[in-house]
């Protein structure tokens, strides 16, 4: 027979063949690049579906007050409205309209209270999006207003309670406790205790005590959120178009809001047009959900460019930080009370307050730690995950204070941190012990690419030079799932399914080149479908460079359950076994034609252990560590305050590079982002709680002429052991370090210190008059 | 057709075309509405960010600002065009080369730009691309890559030039 000869023959061949080429490690550009520059990539932003309405929002115009009318009438009856919805017509969907992934504490639309300026009230559908919108302007609201409050400090303590009591939503097991909890502000405090501080701080001989603060900033993707709802009425179920980030919680999520099973809810995703953490767990889902309900039509809401930064952004912090040294400069001791302004819904916020609160003392070995993080609600927009998680502000704070420890001191930078930092084997500040960390390995090489041993040109005259690094690690969150599928069809051509999100992180390549690493199938000409919750299976989310590693381990079993399968399968068939590049031939002999599929599925879940309540120790707080460290050398105007970087150094450790073309992309991605909220990116509020700078106009990212002319990236030798093919998440680690190593390049140059971000020009300018004894007024 | 509209007759990516269109709509929403031509999209809204980035009667304008009703008898073309015949044009390959994109949100516009500098400028130095492209947004910050793409294009383009027919 023609086809088992073939087998034999290719068999017989194969033993003799080079083996398939390896396909992790490959410098390979993205699979999606053609449609992609050709302007034929597709993103939600572009779909339109069949008598589609669109929504415009109305929004709050007070920071905290009792909704006392809403009247839409002349709304209504502006020519070419459909309806306009308020948050009592949503409970008629959905009686106990509250969402959110830690809290259930959002209402789809303002009920009895707005919380904030911009807080969603009402919707005004309408086939024409300009009527929707000029309909808008027709509804008028009545508050009785209330005292607001803004500070996450004064929050923390004040009897101005922007929530009456706290809704965790029984997700997070670590998050229950908090249960009705009432007359506070605080959504959630993590501690954790190691050793005694006092009794070091008492014995320290020296101590050092200093306040850093850190500014609001929004993601702003390019692609603003936008959210689309196709109820179908005869069957009873619900497809959500959605540029989100979690395709599998906004599933669950939506179910639970209708009390519906999850079978009944598709959720489907497609390339986000950047994501940076503002696309996670739920947005506008539920909102076009109820309105879709509500209207019996399709729902379409695509957010401006303005409306982001009423849905979403960073937290801002304050963090204190104390901290005992002793003659040898070891570190013996420090205490970390962190502030995190989540604004005036929890969404994510109590889990970075966790995730990143625990890494507050940094990646150095402390005997005696003490760590309180509080999540604040305040009556500005909510504050969730951002590229980072939270660690950014983390790294800002410890390492500005290792600068200015070391300043202090006489001790070099480098040398300080070289006594002081984690190595491997020793315990973290949870009692976790380091492995696969490579924060000893970074941080030399940061030294070396900036020849920190060579003798520095420190300028003449009116312009300054100065230097500074540092090092920042994250804990990968945990524990999370991911599950995958992979499919050979009856000519072995191969589809995986995935629900990881590519949002520009190249993900689909990562995850091609992973199956066809396991497979022997070259990456290019395997299949990665884009989340579709029908089709793919679930995955926590995609976020915080999470994907590689959950979803990379999810793939490579499943595609190993491919190779067992086929295994099985030859030898049922009684052939030589084949690879899966010819598993055509073998699923040809079983059905006699071209027909059936292998299927394989992997699913992956991380060991972990909860950190204890009160101590917040574990012996397994992670699976893995990833690590980033800068280098920066600035030159200061000492007569403006003005100053550009020379240099722009970055190291990581990502494990094994899975794409290293990718990598780099992402290192120097991450790097310019954090540039920009580093140095002008700020949300600037008025003293009623108002936005005033919601645009690109007023808000300024990082641009083409901001970028220093060479931006040094690099991978370090280091393989994550516990991970998918040695590697590790890749996407945030470039943040770290940046703006304390530019406050201390700053501080190298002209002699003054900066706690607070933005490092401004007029920041600077203030404090060089400041430390001339002229200072400024106050604007 | 509401007793506003007017019909605008115009040249889309070289064929002859025309629609009905407000007084207030956009090019962009009626190339994106009328004509499902999806590579020039709305982002900032304000013609900051060069997403919209859509060419008329030769020049690069922001397809978010540019009212449709001033495109009568003009020329239009769009990203889409650049392939039409199957092939890359220069620049997108050299795009792709480079990895001057991650999200690709942006991509259509920094393109159109590219283009539009090289037909000028054929051999732009670092500063006079930053330049030209100070206009446009990366979030994403492909910055570094999308010079490289631009020198790599400049570098593509006379290396067809000189080739012998």
């Amino acid at each position: 027979m023609k086809i088992d000869k073939t087998l034999e023959e290719q068999q017989a061949q194969q033993t003799t063949q080079q083996p398939t080429s390896p396909q992790v490690g490959r410098a390979l550009n993205r699979l999606e690049a053609r449609s992609k520059v050709t302007g034929r990539a597709q993103y939600i932003h572009n779909l339109v579906l069949p008598r589609m309405l669109y929504g415009k929002i109305f929004r709050s115009t007070v920071a905290h007050g009792r909704i006392v009318s809403i009247d839409a009438s002349a709304a209504r009856q502006l020519q070419g409205v459909f309806a306009v919805y308020t948050g009592e017509d949503v409970r008629k969907v959905i009686p106990e309209p509250y969402y959110g992934p830690a809290f259930h504490d959002q209402p789809i639309l303002a009920l009895d209270k707005v919380r904030y300026i911009g807080e969603p009230v009402a919707v005004v559908l309408a086939a024409d999006p300009h009527v929707a919108e000029e309909a808008t302007h027709l509804i008028m609201a009545e508050y009785e207003e209330l005292p607001a409050v803004f500070d996450e400090v004064e929050a923390a303590q004040s009897d101005i309670l922007v929530h009456d009591f706290l809704r965790p939503a029984g997700t997070f097991p670590d998050l229950k406790h908090l249960a009705g909890r009432k007359g506070t502000n605080v959504a959630l405090d993590f501690q954790l205790r190691r050793g005694d501080v006092e009794a070091a701080f008492a014995s320290a001989a020296h101590v050092f005590e200093d306040t850093f603060t850190t500014q609001q900033v929004m993601h702003t993707p390019l692609e603003p959120m936008v959210s689309l709802a196709e109820p179908d009425l005869g069957s009873g179920t619900l497809t959500v178009h959605t540029a989100s980030q979690s395709p599998s919680f906004v599933r669950i999520e939506i179910a639970r809001l209708l009390g519906w099973d999850e079978n009944r809810v598709r959720v489907k995703s497609a390339l986000l047009g950047g994501g940076f953490g503002a696309k996670l767990y739920i947005k506008l889902e539920a909102l076009v959900v109820a309105l879709a309900l509500l209207s019996r039509r399709n729902v379409k809401i695509a957010l401006s460019m303005e409306e982001q930064f009423f849905t979403i952004t960073k937290h801002a912090t304050t963090f204190r930080m104390k901290t005992a040294v002793n003659q040898e400069g070891r570190i013996t001791a420090r205490k970390c009370e962190v502030w995190w302004n989540g604004g005036a819904y929890a969404d994510i916020g109590p889990r970075v307050t966790q995730k990143s609160g625990f890494t507050a003392s940094g990646p150095y070995d402390i005997e005696n730690v003490w760590i309180d993080s509080y999540q604040v609600y305040t009556n500005l927009p909510p504050a969730g995950a951002f590229r980072g998680f939270g660690i950014p502000q983390m790294v800002w704070a410890y390492e500005s204070h290792a600068d200015m420890i070391a300043r202090a001191l006489h001790i070099d930078p480098l040398e300080f941190r070289r006594r002081n930092i984690l190595r491997e084997g020793r315990p973290h500040a949870t009692g976790t012990p380091m492995h696969d960390a490579a924060i000893d390995l970074v941080l030399e090489r940061v030294a070396k690419r900036m020849n920190w041993s060579a003798p520095f040109e420190r300028g003449t005259g009116a312009l300054r030079r100065g230097r500074g690094i540092g090092v920042g690690f994250k804990a990968l969150v945990a524990p999370t799932t991911s599950l995958a599928m992979v499919s050979l069809a009856g000519d072995g051509s191969c589809t995986v399914y995935s629900s990881t999100v590519d949002m520009g992180q190249a993900s689909e390549t990562a995850i091609a080149l992973m199956a066809g690493e396991v497979l022997g199938i070259p990456a290019e000409r395997i299949r990665v479908m884009r989340p579709d919750t029908d089709v793919t299976p679930y995955d926590m989310a995609t976020l915080g460079s999470r994907s590689t590693f959950h979803m990379g381990h999810a793939v490579r079993l499943a595609a190993e359950d491919v190779n067992r399968k086929l295994a099985e399968l030859a030898n049922e068939l009684g052939v030589p076994a084949a690879p899966a590049s010819r598993a055509g031939e073998l699923l040809r002999r079983k059905y006699g034609m071209q027909a059936g599929n292998i299927v394989g599925v992997g699913s992956f879940i991380p060991s972990y252990r909860s950190p204890d309540h009160e101590t917040g120790q574990s012996e397994n707080i992670t699976p893995n560590w990833m690590v980033g460290g800068c280098g920066v050398e600035v030159e200061v105007d000492t007569q403006t305050g003005h100053f550009k970087l020379l240099r722009f150094e970055h190291v990581v450790d990502c494990g094994t590079p899975i794409n290293p073309k990718v990598v780099d992309t992402q290192i120097s991605g991450a790097a310019i982002m954090q540039l920009g909220i580093s140095l002008f990116e700020r949300m600037e509020f008025d003293e009623v709680g108002q936005l005033r700078n919601a645009s690109f106009a007023e808000y300024k990212i990082p641009g083409i002429h901001d970028i220093p002319p060479v931006i040094g990236r690099e991978t370090v030798d280091s393989v994550q052991n516990n991970g998918p093919f040695g590697a590790k998440g890749v996407g945030e680690s470039a943040t770290f370090g940046v703006a304390s190593a530019i406050a201390e390049a700053i501080e190298d140059a002209v002699g003054v210190r900066l706690k607070s971000l933005p490092l401004t020009p007029e920041s600077v300018y203030r404090a060089l008059c400041a430390a001339r004894n002229q200072p400024l007024a106050e604007e | 057709m509401s007793d506003t509209s007017i019909t605008i007759h115009f040249t889309l990516n070289g064929e002859r075309v025309s629609a009905d269109v407000e007084p207030h709509h956009t090019i962009l929403e009626v190339l994106r509405q009328q004509f499902a031509l999806y590579g020039a999209r709305e982002s900032c809204g304000q013609g900051l960010c060069g997403c919209c980035t859509v060419i008329v009667n030769g020049e690069s304008v922001s397809g978010c600002l540019y009212l449709a009703a001033m495109a009568d008898g003009a020329e239009v073309s769009t990203i889409e065009n650049l392939d039409a015949d199957g092939e890359l044009d220069v620049v997108q390959q050299a795009f792709i080369e480079c990895g001057a994109f991650q999200c690709g949100f942006c991509t259509s516009g920094f393109i159109l730009m590219s283009r539009q500098l090289l037909d000028r400028n054929p051999d732009p130095t670092d500063a006079e691309i930053r330049h030209f492209l100070s206009g446009n947004l990366c979030r994403c910050a492909a910055y570094p890559e999308i010079i490289e793409a631009v020198k790599l294009a400049a570098h593509m383009r006379k290396s067809k030039a000189t080739m012998p027919a």
